[in-house]
This record gives C-alpha cells, structure tokens and sequence, in this order.
C-alpha cells in the first residue's frame, strides 16, 4: 500500500474493478488507490487493461463489476460530478482538425465551464509551449504538437485528477523530456495517473508503479522498492583476469550461492540467497585461487526486467 | 443547457469551414429554384405549396448529406470520447448536435426561399396564412429528416454508410403508405399509412395546421434523437 502521507480519503479509489465484453475479461478484480497528489503510472503490455481502467475512471463506460470513486463521488453514478474533475488525455487524442488550437482550447473551457476562459487558455498554451501556434489549424500540426494540444485540453479546466493515456508517444526527445517535466511539475496540485508501456517514463516521472497484466495488478510500489521487491536473489558481477571454465563449479561450492554462469570475458554473474552479502566470500575465493580480481560488485534489476519478469512470470502460472 | 448550445455553436461554425455545407446548399439551391420557376410558369399560382410538395427527394438526399458526419465522424476521430467524457449528458450531445445542423439548414435552406415569396409578392398575392403554413411544415420536415439522419449517422464511423442508411431510412418513410398494397388491409398498413411521412406534410403546404401532424413530426425527431443517444449509450453494455 502506498507509503505517502494522507490528509484524508484517497482522491481515487478503485475496488474489485471488473470489466468484460462478452467472454473477453479485460479487467479482472482490480483494486488500487491514489492518495492527493501522487503521480501513478500504469505499466503493462498493449491490451492489459489500462485503457479500459482509465475509461471507467472518467467515466466513458462503467464497469461490469466493482466501484470507482474520483474525489469521493461515484464514477457511474454521479458520473458529471466525477467528469468535471478530471481532464483526460485519450489515447487517440480527440481534436478537431478544421479547428484553430485557440478555439478549440476555448471550446474545451467551455464544455468545462472555465469561468476566464481566455486566462485558461492562454495559461495552458504556455505550460505546453504551443503558444506561437494559436492560430494555426489543428489539421495543420506536427503530431508532437498535436501531443502537446491534447495535453493542453486535459488540463485547461485545472482538474484536481489528470489521467492520461500514453502522454509522450510520438513525441521527440526533447519534448518527451518538456512533457516529463511538466507532468512532474503538476504533483502535489493535480492527482496524475498516466499509463505508459516505456519503462523509463515510469521511474523518471511517477511515484508509484502499478503494473498491469492481463487485467490484474500484478506489482505495485515505488519504482525503487519494486526493484528490490521482485530481486528473488541478490545478483553479483564478478569479473575475473584469468577466465578458467571451472571457475561457476568453484564458486558454487560457496555456501548460499545458488548459480554461477560465465558471460563473456571473464565475467561471471552469480545468485545468492536473498538477503546474504557473499561479496567477501567470493573475494576471498578469486584471490585465493589467483583469478586476479578485476570487479565485484551487487546488480540491481532494472525496471524493464522487473517488468519482463513480473509480466512473463503472470503468464506462466 | 449552456454546454449544449457550446456544442451546437462549435458544429455551426465547423460547416462554414467545411465545404459539405457549401456544396448541399448550392445544390439544394440550384434544385429548388428551377423547380420553382418551372411550376411557376406553368401554374401561374402564387402558391409554395407545389414547389413545397415537390421537394420531397431534396430531403431524401440532402438532409443525410447535412447530418451523416455529425456523430459518424466524430466516433471515427475518436472527438467523441472527448464529448462524452465531458460535464454533458449524451443527450446533449446529441441534441446540441442536432441543433447544429438544424440551424444550419434554416440558414442555408430555409432562408433563401424567402426570396421566392419576395417573387410572388412582387408579381401576385399570395395568401401569407397559407405560406406561414406551409413554412411551419417546411421547418418540422426538416427537424424530422434531419433526425433520421442524426440517428444513421450514430449507427457508423463511416459517413458515406451512415448516409444510404439516413437516404434509404427516409426513402422508406416517404414510401411506407406505398407499402400497404402488399400488407393488404389491417392494423399493419393502417400503422404504414400513419408512418408515411408526405400525407402529414402536405396539410401543412395547403394551408391547414392539424396538431395530429404536429405530433407526428415532434414525435419523429424525439424518437430517432432518443435513438441515437442509445446507440451512443450502447458502449455503456458492449
């Protein structure tokens, strides 16, 4: 459950969701909150399932099963109360290509019932620098710019919750690393769930991780802590001058480690049991032995292995 | 109520920067006055009941033409889940919609014929009773084409589908009477004959306002506009 701290109810809650169409399950007993503030991402393959969570959260379709809750009110049942608190960023994102992106934006705040519409749109324009691209029509636009129009629309009403479909694809660099930056920007104020299927868009902008596979949660922490969470053994790099093929059977002879294998160049990459530092033990090996110790050092897993991971051990079971 | 006309506005002004609207008018235009100039000299009546009548496969064609990427295009762009994640109602969405192209077909459709009575001003005297009339049924036969279409073009992502479904859905209201020689006598062709929309309208094109007919149009644009909001609703149990 997340760790930060709470001034009250969690602005979303989510239990025991559940959505099918026909015989297809797409979400299957989901359950999660988001507290003020934080910045959740869903991670999980195409077809997981975060599209359709994201539809029922702003109320496009309801659920089969379960409830969800934005800011306290139901997101079936008082379906406009939820809508006028969140802006969303579908995945296709919906704009009017024969509209200029000042009257489109206005339209936007209008629908929203921004009360300075101007102000707002004007506001927006800024924080997505599309501002000298006022006038110019929709249809006419770059898809980065598009992006960055939809964005602008998601939050020309400053809902409490931003929910956002795959913000950053089809951007460049430089303006994935504007959109990140912006989306950082807006913790604390605005409640932010974004889905993504890029892992590094995850750790660099989110607080919590929910993965999601196959409709169901399958992980959810920090992106840090589900690092550690998922390792079920440390993992060692050794690397060694003299690389010798008995060397993995040596070093399993060592108590707690559990595999040695040889990667390329005198490389070894050792599990041990989870929780125990073998480090000194294999140090003492390598220099008693005469390997001639070059590096020996823990491996964290990075997030995309703890995604693969989490995602293909799902799929075994 | 105010973001259903925000609605209606946007689709008002997303005709004038769109050609369909120009090239429906002009058309209808184009059709409209040879038809009226012909029965014209020909009747020498300062009427618009025969150019009124007559003007039937105008709406057949054109009334889907105006609607059919009102609702179909948007669920193509995926626009639609802006709308419908929007504080509105699908009703309104709808309706605003609606509007839109209701307005639009009083500007671009309705409008210009006043030129026409201007005409028989000038070189005759027409009975005004009969022609208000007459518009009244010109207005409510719009609203209820248009609905129709309104309702086609929910059905598709594909404008050109949801105008021969909107095309053919009219044709067949326009025919149904037409129908009752093969039902033979019977509770079913009396329901045909009450569906075909020319018989209610053709009251109104000679002068005589009967609430029957009245509540024949109200009640065809209120069912296909209540459709098409369904078919929005669907993706609510699909």
């Amino acid at each position: 459950m997340p760790d930060v701290t709470t001034n009250g109810a969690p602005t979303i809650q989510v239990q025991n969701l559940a959505k099918w169409y026909g015989d297809f399950t797409a979400l299957d007993d989901v359950s999660f909150d988001v507290q003020k503030g934080e910045i959740v991402g869903f991670l999980g393959p195409n077809g997981a399932g975060k599209t359709t969570t994201m539809r029922i959260l702003t109320g496009y379709m309801p659920p089969s099963s379960g409830t969800a809750r934005v800011a306290g009110y139901d997101v079936f049942n008082d379906s406009i109360e939820v809508r006028k608190r969140i802006g969303y960023l579908p995945e296709t994102v919906p704009l009017y290509t024969e509209m200029t992106v000042w009257d489109y934006l206005d339209f936007c705040a209008r629908l929203r019932s921004v009360p300075d519409r101007d102000a707002a749109v004007e506001r927006v324009m800024e924080m997505t620098s599309i501002g000298e691209r006022a006038d110019t029509l929709i249809g006419k636009l770059s898809k980065g710019f598009r992006q960055r129009v939809g964005i602008a629309q998601a939050l020309v009403h400053s809902p409490e919750v931003l929910i956002m479909d795959e913000p950053t694809i089809g951007l460049d660099p430089k303006q994935i690393i504007d959109i990140r930056n912006l989306i950082r920007s807006l913790a604390g104020e605005h409640t932010v769930i974004l889905s993504t299927h890029i892992l590094p868009e995850v750790s660099q902008t989110c607080s919590r991780v929910l993965i999601i596979n196959d409709g169901k949660i399958v992980a959810e922490d920090t992106p840090e802590r589900l690092g550690a969470r998922v390792r079920g053994a440390e993992h060692i790099r050794l690397q060694v001058a003299q690389a010798a093929p008995d060397i993995p059977a040596e070093l399993e002879k060592i108590q707690g480690v559990l595999s040695a294998q040889a990667q390329a160049d005198g490389v070894y990459e050792i599990e041990t049991n989870l929780g125990s530092d073998r480090r000194a033990d294999i140090a003492a090996m390598a220099v008693q032995r005469g390997w001639g110790l070059l590096e020996l050092r823990t491996v964290s897993l990075s997030l995309e292995e703890v995604f693969l991971k989490l995602t293909t051990e799902e799929a075994a079971q | 109520m105010k973001n259903l006309w925000t609605i209606t506005q946007r689709e008002v002004k997303a005709y004038f920067v769109s050609p369909i609207a120009y090239v429906v008018s002009a058309a209808v235009l184009v059709m409209m006055s040879v038809l009226f100039v012909a029965i014209l000299l020909q009747t020498r009546d300062s009427s618009l009941r025969p150019l009124f009548s007559n003007m039937f496969f105008l709406f057949v064609i054109f009334a889907p033409a105006l609607t059919m990427k009102q609702l179909a295009e948007e669920q193509r762009m995926g626009t639609i889940e802006l709308l419908l994640t929007s504080p509105v109602h699908d009703w309104q969405v709808v309706l605003g919609k609606f509007l839109g192209s209701f307005i639009l077909f009083v500007v671009m459709w309705l409008v210009p014929t006043l030129f026409y009575v201007l005409i028989l001003q000038v070189f005759g005297s027409p009975d005004y009773g009969s022609i208000l009339s007459a518009y009244l049924g010109f207005l409510l036969i719009g609203a209820a084409c248009l609905a129709l279409g309104m309702f086609a073009s929910s059905l598709t992502q594909n404008q050109a589908i949801a105008f021969i479904v909107g095309a053919v859905g009219l044709l067949l209201m326009w025919i149904a009477d037409v129908a009752v020689a093969i039902v033979g006598p019977g509770a079913v062709s009396d329901a045909l004959t009450y569906l075909a929309l020319p018989r209610h309208f053709n009251d109104f094109f000679q002068g005589m306002i009967d609430t029957t007919n009245l509540v024949y149009a109200l009640s065809v644009v209120v069912i296909f506009l209540f459709l098409a909001t369904q078919v929005l609703q669907s993706r609510r149990w699909r």
